[in-house]
């Protein structure tokens, strides 16, 4: 097993040569070295899966300590790997979708003047990663956790001397640590109960899901609280509202962070918390709830949409909302099946959605693209893959993935499955509808590009436009100044072009699996591969799966293609014809429902107001006011006292018998009595 | 208190003691500083006349031979010299509340003393510590010895007192000598005529 | 019968208070100064009385003690006086105020 912490040293490892040697290596050695880190890593990971795979089923839970950190007494805390088919899994397709991505970023990032720095916060985020998903106990986890959420941070603002990058990642980092309070909570209350924060001591003996052995009361707290963290780190209701506006990243972090790991790491701590989660019954319905109704929301929102990374990323937060429901529904399996199937088909999106910014020189806006398929083929096709993988046709990966949700959510909570299930069920539809307007508009119909402003000249007006934060409607600016020239075209300027071989593989591996990709967890017999791998970490004590019979099983599952399909329709023919279709787009879509306004007077208003109040009523107020008037205090004594020195000498001596008479006084007192 | 007193030595008594406080009241009220040092020089007397009613003769010689004699031939000294002679608004008080305050604290300060005086026990019967007062023997003779033998280191070191008092009187009436670096040639030769 | 202790007492007693008084009272240095005098003369009567009360010589060598220091003490006291007198010709305890706070 030596190889398992392979996969965890060789990222960190990368990341500190970058950050010495990284400007000396330039391009594009940095970002050769870089990819050849993660591929590294990514064969150390397939080496420890099948490692254990060799071992039977019962014996695949190995924990490794690399150094012990916090030996303090009271708190034992690790520097240690779990490597156990949960955390294998996440491990492999994250170093593999990662080391997909960095190859693809070799290409996409081609003369920026900071690509030794992207590559390094590539690396570092790898590291971060595995650490939340290799960890044994919930501090090393929370040390993976706060990492992606700086690099997140890193990578959103990397164009820093834009106006715009700069806040969305302020936004990032700040509503991820309004989820990450939440999380300390929850590990506070896990330590205070448990006494430890390994998982060892705190899932390993409630895995066998006696009753009782937990007490209701703190489950609930537990699990609640890290789904706090969880809502914050994957984007559900109402912690979204900062993917939307990461986007201002380059492409390859949208896809890699935000499409395909740091946002499902909310949903491997569910799934990690299954144990728990077993003993808070409301806790797995609010998950549910949540889940689906984020699901229905940003499905909505993508729907209005115009910049073709906007709508990927509210397709990833409904796909996310998805997930949760999975897990909500009790079915952790599922859940987690459908973050590897969207791992694919989302990267693959995102990265389609790159070549075609990148080629048609940074232009981001759907209505003026068109007709790309005679220019882009490859991005065509494996875009084409995504688009049918993430809308649940048969018999793509999104297909099996997102019926398996489907079906555990009716099954689950009773009538509120049901309840559920049609939330879910409109949501695919809704999936359908916006990919193939996407679809429609960008790689169909007629070339708008074509009539489109020369990039240049938008060039000038485009970059500090608008204000800065908390705005998602405002009219889709070029991604300027990414790249400084172009000079790695061979047709006339203006014409898009096909993305190079470094951008190319990437997309077709990815699409590749899309394509077969729900081949790992067939629903028949034996076929359920994935369940089978991952049952050690769910056994059936904890996580039953929820019963639907399966002649109803196959109903829903037509039902939604068919919905699916009609979804599918729906979204194409219309935008065919024509891009103006007003009553499609509705404002209150386009402008998200205005939730980012409310925030923002929510925090303009009431918020400010408790600054206000705290900052100058309280803090000048009471507490400065509390010790300026000890001073005052004290210089009014001596003013007062001050009095008594006349400076007259018979003054004094008027005193002095004023004492002697006192004095005289208090002993005749005491003679007498 | 109101004992059967012998006549003659009441008569002394009362008379000893109107004189000090008649002397003492016009000391307190005398705008003139001059009659102010008489009446002084009246209890001055009066004190000393109440020392030989109580058998401490030498100490009245003494009384009256210092205090009135030579100290208050200093006070009437000063007064002539720096002609302090000039009269005292004495009906005046520029301090507020100082007189009013003054005559509560004295009316204080003798009702308490007389209330002490009523109360405690004076004689507590323990033997003497410097050696019997009342009996044959000289006063003169018996003060001698007290003073030294047993009170030995007291008088020497008074002495020296003294002896400091008179050097220090004659410092602070000095006129301030100027150093000769601060005066001229001619100022040099002039003070040293 | 002898004159009893307490009669003494209170003339000292009395003869005290009035010194105090004075010193409160009169402005002149001098003055005050002859007040501070009486004070010590209603002193020196106190000792007296109870060396003859309590058959102690020990009262008088201190009345002695105190007669002397009092000499000492007008002796520079009143060099003092002098010294100021030389300044500021017609000076009064209250035109010394410079010490007011």
């Amino acid at each position: 097993m030596n190889a398992a912490y392979v996969i965890l040293a060789l990222p960190l490892a990368g990341f500190l040569v970058l950050l010495v040697l990284g400007r000396k290596m330039g391009e594009p050695v940095a970002g050769r070295f870089a990819t050849a880190v993660a591929v590294v890593s990514f064969a150390a990971a397939v080496d420890t899966f099948f490692t254990l795979l060799g071992r039977s089923g019962d014996n695949r839970t190995v924990v490794q300590s690399i150094f012990a950190w916090v030996p303090v007494a009271g708190l034992h805390v690790d520097f240690a790997l779990q490597l156990d088919p949960l955390s294998v899994t996440m491990a492999l397709f994250i170093t593999g979708v990662g080391s997909l991505i960095h190859l693809y970023s070799i290409g996409y990032m081609h003369r920026d003047p900071h690509y030794p720095r992207f590559f390094l916060l590539l690396n570092l985020f790898l590291f971060s990663m595995l650490c939340l998903v290799l960890a044994d106990n919930f501090l090393f986890m929370f040390l993976g956790w706060e990492g992606v959420g700086f690099c997140s941070y890193q990578l959103v603002s990397f164009w820093f001397e834009r106006e715009r990058p700069p806040a969305a990642g302020k936004k990032a980092f700040v509503t991820n640590r309004v989820g990450d309070f939440g999380f300390m909570i929850a590990v506070f209350l896990v330590f205070d109960h448990f006494g430890s924060l390994n998982y060892r001591d705190v899932l390993v003996p409630l895995m066998k899901g006696t009753p009782g052995a937990l007490a209701t009361v703190t489950a609930t707290g537990i699990a609640l609280m890290f789904f706090v963290g969880a809502a914050g780190k994957s984007a559900q209701l109402p912690l979204y509202i900062w993917l939307p506006d990461a986007m201002e990243g380059p492409t390859p972090v949208s896809a890699l962070i935000h499409a395909a790991t740091m946002v499902t790491a909310g949903v491997y701590l569910m799934a990690r918390l299954a144990p728990i989660l077993h003993y808070a019954p409301d806790a797995l319905t609010v998950i549910a709830c949540v889940g689906a109704l984020t699901a229905l929301y940003a499905a909505t929102i993508a729907c209005g949409q115009d910049d073709i990374k906007k709508v990927l990323a509210y397709s990833t937060i409904s796909q996310l909302g998805y997930m949760f429901l999975g897990i909500g529904a009790g079915a952790y399996t599922a859940g987690l099946f459908h973050m590897i199937t969207h791992a694919f088909f989302k990267a693959l999106l995102f990265l389609g959605a790159g070549s075609v910014i990148h080629g048609l020189h940074e232009q981001q806006d759907m209505k003026k693209m068109g007709g790309l398929r005679k220019w882009m083929p490859i991005t065509f096709s494996t875009f084409v893959i995504g688009w049918l993988a993430i809308s649940g046709i048969f018999p793509f990966a999104g297909f099996w993935s997102k019926d398996d949700i489907l079906a555990a959510a009716y099954g689950s909570h009773g009538q509120l499955g049901k309840v559920l299930w049609a939330v879910g069920f409109l949501t695919a539809g809704l999936t359908a509808y916006y990919m193939s307007r996407q679809v429609a508009l960008v790689f169909l119909g007629e070339a708008r590009w074509k009539e489109a402003e020369h990039p240049a000249e938008a060039e000038e007006g485009a970059g500090l436009q608008g204000k800065p934060e908390l705005t998602q409607h405002e009219p889709v600016a070029q991604s300027a100044g990414d790249h400084t020239q172009n000079g790695d075209h061979t047709e006339s300027p203006g014409e898009p072009h096909e993305a190079p071989w470094p951008m190319a593989v990437p997309l077709v591996v990815l699409g590749f699996a899309a394509a077969v990709g729900g081949v790992i967890n067939l629903p028949w017999g034996k076929w359920d591969l994935l369940t089978r791998w991952l049952e050690p970490v769910f056994p059936a004590a904890i996580a039953p799966e929820p019963h639907v019979a399966t002649a109803v099983k196959v109903t829903l599952a037509v039902l939604t293609v068919v919905l699916c399909l009609g979804g599918l329709a729906l979204g194409l023919l219309p935008w065919l014809r024509t891009i103006y279709h007003p009553k499609l787009e509705p404002a209150v879509l386009k402008n998200a429902w205005y939730f980012d306004e409310g925030v923002s007077a929510f925090v303009a208003g009431p918020g400010e107001e408790l600054a206000d109040f705290a900052a100058y009523r309280v803090d000048k107020g009471v507490i400065d006011g509390a010790v300026n008037g000890v001073a005052a205090l004290t210089s009014l004594g001596g003013r007062a006292l001050r009095k008594l020195q006349t400076g007259y000498v018979r003054n004094y001596a008027l005193g002095l018998a004023g004492g002697a008479a006192a004095l005289l006084l208090y002993v005749a007192i005491r003679a007498g009595g | 208190m109101l004992v059967a007193v012998a006549v003659p030595d009441a008569v002394v008594f009362v008379v000893a003691a109107v004189a000090i406080i008649i002397g003492a009241i016009g000391v307190v009220v005398s705008r003139n500083p001059v009659h102010a040092a008489l009446n002084l020089v009246l209890t001055l007397f009066g004190i000393a006349v109440e020392f030989v009613n109580q058998q401490a003769d030498f100490l009245a010689a003494v009384q009256v031979i210092v205090y009135a004699g030579a100290i208050v031939i200093l006070f009437l000294f000063v007064i002539m010299l720096l002609g302090v002679d000039r009269e005292e608004n004495v009906a005046a008080e520029p301090l507020r509340g100082q007189r009013p305050t003054a005559l509560v604290l004295a009316a204080m300060v003798i009702v308490e003393l007389a209330v002490l005086a009523r109360i405690t026990d004076w004689v507590t019967g323990k033997p003497s510590t410097a050696g019997p007062l009342n009996g044959n023997g000289d006063n003169i003779a018996k003060l001698g010895q007290s003073i030294f033998t047993r009170y030995l280191f007291p008088f020497e070191i008074t002495s020296a007192l003294l002896v400091i008092a008179v050097i220090g009187a004659v410092v602070l009436a000095r006129r301030p000598q100027r150093v000769a670096s601060e005066m001229t040639l001619e100022e040099q030769e002039a003070s040293r005529a | 019968m002898t004159v009893p202790a307490d009669w003494y007492l209170i003339v000292a007693g009395l003869l005290f208070t009035i010194g105090a008084v004075g010193v409160l009272i009169r402005r002149n240095v001098l003055v005050m100064f002859m007040c501070v005098e009486l004070m010590l003369n209603a002193v020196n009567l106190t000792f007296i009385t109870f060396a003859r009360n309590l058959n102690d010589v020990g009262g008088q060598s201190v009345v002695f003690f105190v007669l002397v220091v009092a000499a000492a003490e007008v002796v520079v006291g009143l060099g003092i006086i002098v010294a100021i007198y030389r300044r500021r010709v017609g000076a009064t305890a209250d035109d010394l105020h410079m010490l007011k706070g």
